[in-house]
């Protein structure tokens, strides 16, 4: 029989002039993981708020039942004095901090006198990591850590605190292929000791994996839970419901008809800002109109790095190589240069790096090209909002207007804002850095359909991604980077995930 | 002065907020745009209050010809810092040395000029040139040599007051001549005559209006033709009328003491030239996009070294012209001179509605947020309440103008 942990029942929740979640029912049994998926903006995060107590009791209608008893949280204190706890997507580690440190914050070891206990601390803390396979000394502090490691700490976090319903928003999303399986085997670890997980995920091959029932909202609603040990519940079946519609095809089709080399790097060399050690080693590759090229490579391969290096310097010092555009050997050692070279880099993190979150539309668009829209150092204004315009209809911009400001997009939309910003310098070759990553199928979608229609008008593309499928689904040509060097070089047609794997990990060894 | 008085004229309405309306008709109505300027006007209504407020408690002293002419002449200075100071921050930084160089340009100046007898532009062009020196030590510090903008122009506010000591020798020079005098006490009139006011100071605000108008206009045709929203021809009419009643009221009160101060005219120029140069230019578009968001600017191309130089080298041009205003108008150098101006300023660009983490504030927000000071100051100074009370006032209103920002901005989710 089945023993239902937690009820949620006709949630509505309403912001000023939105209506976020309306009679959202959610029901997750004990001990199993229950997966949440949904487009951007679907509701997910919002509903994981109601249960945390981020939202307050009183703030929404509905009500929660936990354990069969109703529950009213005033605030996360109260979710998580009755053990639930919440991860976010971005992680609350203080960095400067150690492990131990940020394991007990809010929730010190006192010993004597309401004096912290560090060796109390320390001890629990070690046994704490080992608990969820994480071997490193407590006093480490957080930022000497990977994304990987610091995602273990956060859920050794909850674990001290008598976790038994653990909620983690979007926890692969930042993760590499093999820090992820390791965190989905920890999930079920838990799931084996009575811990219940509720997960959201855009990675639909993870959730077939290891989820135990899949709840899917779409537009604030809850459209259907799918129960993934009865049925055979395919990616397919799942993404159905995310959009309403089948996905012919995830990755659109695109005749591949490359023209003549745009750029081409050779042996190029970068070592780390303040470290001795060589980021990207010996690199060359080259990329030809019309064609899309990926770059593969586990997290700290070094993949970013070698593009924001190309990319007018933007990262790294003693960088050595060649960069040849259309042929031509060019020396771009600003951004400018880079930008007048015809070469755009749209950046892994548009938040921090990619858009000036409280400007608007229009402004962020033109920010990279203003000289276009200038003469004699004076903008046109009008002009500006008629490019915006243009790049709101062209990219299929979902804002009430050009005016809008860009931080209350979402996150597809905002990611459109960027390719918009850079299609306006009027590049010859474009690299993306992760262009889908954090954004809805939907979405994802529509940016592969951009990405087409550009290789088309003769636009050389690099895309970096960390998914395997999405590299081979949209490439014409994959490289493989590990340790800052290139490992492969494959026609799609003859990569495969296994064999690009294998190439990403090949000399890891090697360099340690 | 144009500017100072006028509602945003830029800011487009969103259609968003009046979907049918704007995309039907291609105007909005008075609902939408009062609305939509909320937050905006909020700091002109707050202006409007405390001028009210301010002329009913001193019976209309306030508003009188010769009191008017007082303000301009007495908070000129702490304007034209504004304007300098208000760039700066929405570029992510701040000046807290201005105070100093205003006593440095101004003591270089009256060593020139009073000591030395050199005639009198020769004065402020070298209080202008150790100004804009000033200006790229800072702007080397900080763009160049990453030290923060605080530790430098505090480092800036010891140095340039010790130097100023140092330039006096620790005394007063004064008086100067009658020609440097009147950069801040000059008037221009009598040029056309009159009867007991003067045609001139009328002429120049009837042409302000006027250029008001037309560049309003233009601006409402050329948006016209790009298929922007523009506000209904009859709220265009009233809005020009009502802030040309205001012009030529404050114009006839001007008129009739002692006509168009020279400084109200250097005011205006700088006034309408950064509003335009913050609003129009690429450079002004950079400096918004640094404040706002580092380093997605620099990877933008937004050569951000250089455009944080000119910042502070033109933070330092203010400051001499301020210099030199307030050199002026006490007619004379003292080592004390220009203490805690960047204090006022300061307050001024936030009262105005800049954001302390950047890439938010206006000149025009700055220079209304410097008159309210202004107003504050010298309805406190007719009513005869002493300086402590004052100091407590114009400290809880900055609080309050800044709490109520922040609130605004919360609810609206809007940044500018």
């Amino acid at each position: 029989m089945d023993d239902t942990i937690l009820e949620m029942r006709g949630i509505t929740k309403t912001f000023p002039g939105v209506t976020a979640l309306e009679d959202v029912s959610l029901a997750v049994r004990r001990g199993e993981i229950h997966a949440i998926c949904g487009e951007n903006g679907a509701g997910k995060s919002t509903l994981m708020k109601v249960l945390s107590g981020v939202h307050p009791s009183g703030s929404y209608d509905g009500e929660i039942l936990f354990d069969g008893k109703p529950m009213q949280f005033r605030g996360i204190r109260d979710s998580e004095a009755n053990g639930i706890v919440i991860i976010h997507q971005e992680l609350a580690l203080v960095p400067y901090l150690s492990i131990a440190e940020n394991l007990f914050l809010g929730n010190e070891r006192r010993g004597r006198g309401g004096l912290i206990d560090w060796n109390k601390a320390n001890a629990e803390a070690a046994e704490l990591l080992a608990s969820v396979g994480l071997h490193e000394n407590p006093v480490t502090p957080v930022i000497q850590l990977g994304v990987g490691k610091q995602q273990l700490v956060e859920i050794a976090k909850a674990l001290s605190k008598k976790v038994r319903l653990l909620i983690l928003d979007e926890p692969t999303a930042a993760l590499n292929d093999v820090d992820s399986a390791h965190l989905l085997g920890l999930l079920r670890q838990l799931k084996e000791q009575g811990i219940t997980c509720i997960m959201i995920s855009h990675k639909l091959n993870e959730i077939t994996a290891i989820a135990d029932s899949t709840t899917v909202i779409r537009d604030g609603r809850t459209v259907e839970t799918l129960d993934m040990r009865a049925d055979d519940v395919s990616q397919q079946r799942i993404i159905r419901g995310m959009v309403g519609r089948d996905i012919e095809s995830f990755y659109p089709d695109r005749v591949s008809s490359p023209g003549e080399e745009v750029l081409r790097i050779e042996d190029w060399s970068v070592r780390h800002p303040t470290q001795e050690r060589m980021v990207v080693e010996g690199v060359s590759l080259s990329v030809r109109a019309g064609e899309v090229v990926g770059i593969a490579g586990l997290m700290g391969a070094g993949r970013t790095e070698l593009a924001m290096s190309v990319f007018g310097r933007s990262y790294g010092r003693d960088i050595h190589g060649k960069l040849f555009v259309r042929g031509r050997e060019v020396n771009a050692r600003t951004v400018a240069e880079a930008i007048d070279n015809g070469i755009a880099y749209v950046t892994e993190d548009r938040k921090r790096y990619g858009l000036n979150l409280i400007d608007d539309v229009r402004r962020n668009v033109s920010a990279a090209a203003l000289d276009r829209l200038a003469r004699l150092g004076w903008v046109n204004g009008n002009e500006e909002i008629k490019v915006a315009e243009a790049s709101r209809k062209e990219m299929n911009i979902r804002t009430p207007s050009v005016m809008a400001v860009v931080g209350k997009l979402s996150g597809g939309n905002q990611q459109k804002v960027v390719l918009s910003k850079w299609l306006f310098t009027d590049p010859d070759v474009l690299i993306l850095d992760e262009p889908t990553r954090g954004i809805d199928v939907g979405a994802k979608y529509e940016i592969y359909t951009i990405i087409n229609r550009l290789v088309a008008a003769g636009k050389a593309v690099i895309v970096i991604s960390s998914e395997l499928p999405e590299l081979l689904g949209m490439c014409d040509r994959i490289y493989t980077l590990a340790a800052g060097r290139i490992t492969g070089e494959k026609p799609v047609g003859e990569a495969t995930q296994e064999s690009l794997m294998e190439l990403m990990t090949k000399d890891k060894e090697l360099v340690g | 002065m144009t500017s100072i008085k006028t509602p945003s004229t830029e800011r487009p309405t969103p259609p968003d907020s009046t979907p049918a309306a704007a995309l039907h008709s291609g105007t909005s109505d008075l609902r939408a745009l009062v609305l939509n300027n909320l937050r905006q006007s909020g700091i002109y209504v707050a202006l409007v209050v405390i001028v009210a407020l301010f002329a009913l408690l001193t019976d209309g002293v306030l508003l009188s010809p010769g009191n008017i002419t007082n303000i301009v002449l007495q908070y000129s200075y702490i304007l034209v810092l504004a304007i300098g100071m208000v760039i700066l921050i929405i570029g992510g930084h701040i000046d807290l040395s201005v105070g100093s160089v205003v006593a440095l340009t101004g003591a270089v100046s009256a060593v020139l000029v009073i000591q030395q007898g050199h005639p009198w532009w020769v004065g402020i062009a070298a209080a202008l040139a150790v100004g804009i020196a000033v200006g790229a030590w800072h702007g080397f510090w900080v763009a160049y040599a990453g030290i923060p903008a605080f530790i430098v122009t505090l480092a800036g506010m010891l140095l340039f007051r010790g130097l100023t000591l140092q330039v006096l020798d620790n005394i007063s020079l004064s008086p100067f001549p009658a020609e440097y005098q009147k950069v801040a006490a000059g008037f221009l009139n009598g040029l056309l005559g009159g009867q007991g006011f003067d045609a001139f100071t009328l002429l120049i605000g009837a042409l302000a209006v006027a250029g008001y108008a037309v560049s309003g206009f233009r601006t409402r045709l050329a948006r016209i033709r790009y298929q922007q929203p523009v506000e209904s021809f009859p709220l265009f009419v009233a809005r020009v009328v009502l802030v040309g009643a205001v012009l030529m009221y404050f114009a006839w009160q001007l008129a009739h003491a002692r006509g168009l101060p020279i400084v109200l005219i250097i005011l205006a120029v700088l006034v309408l030239v950064y509003g335009l140069l913050t609003r129009r230019t690429v450079f002004g578009r950079q400096v918004y996009a640094i404040g706002g968001n580092l380093s997605a600017a620099a990877l933008s191309g937004v050569k951000v070294r250089t455009v944080n130089f000119w910042m502070f080298v033109n933070m330092g041009f203010l400051a001499a012209v301020a210099g030199v205003i307030y050199s002026s108008r006490s007619n004379g150098a003292q080592p004390a001179a220009g203490n805690m101006f960047e204090l006022d300023a300061i307050a001024a660009a936030f009262i105005g509605g800049a954001a302390v983490t950047g890439g938010v504030g206006t000149v025009v927000g700055a220079m209304v947020g410097g008159l309210i000071m202004a107003v504050m100051s010298n309805g406190m100074q007719l009513m005869g309440i002493d300086q402590s009370t004052q100091s407590v006032v114009k400290g809880l209103v900055l609080l309050v103008a800044v709490a109520f920002d922040v609130y605004n901005k919360r609810r609206a989710g809007t940044a500018r």
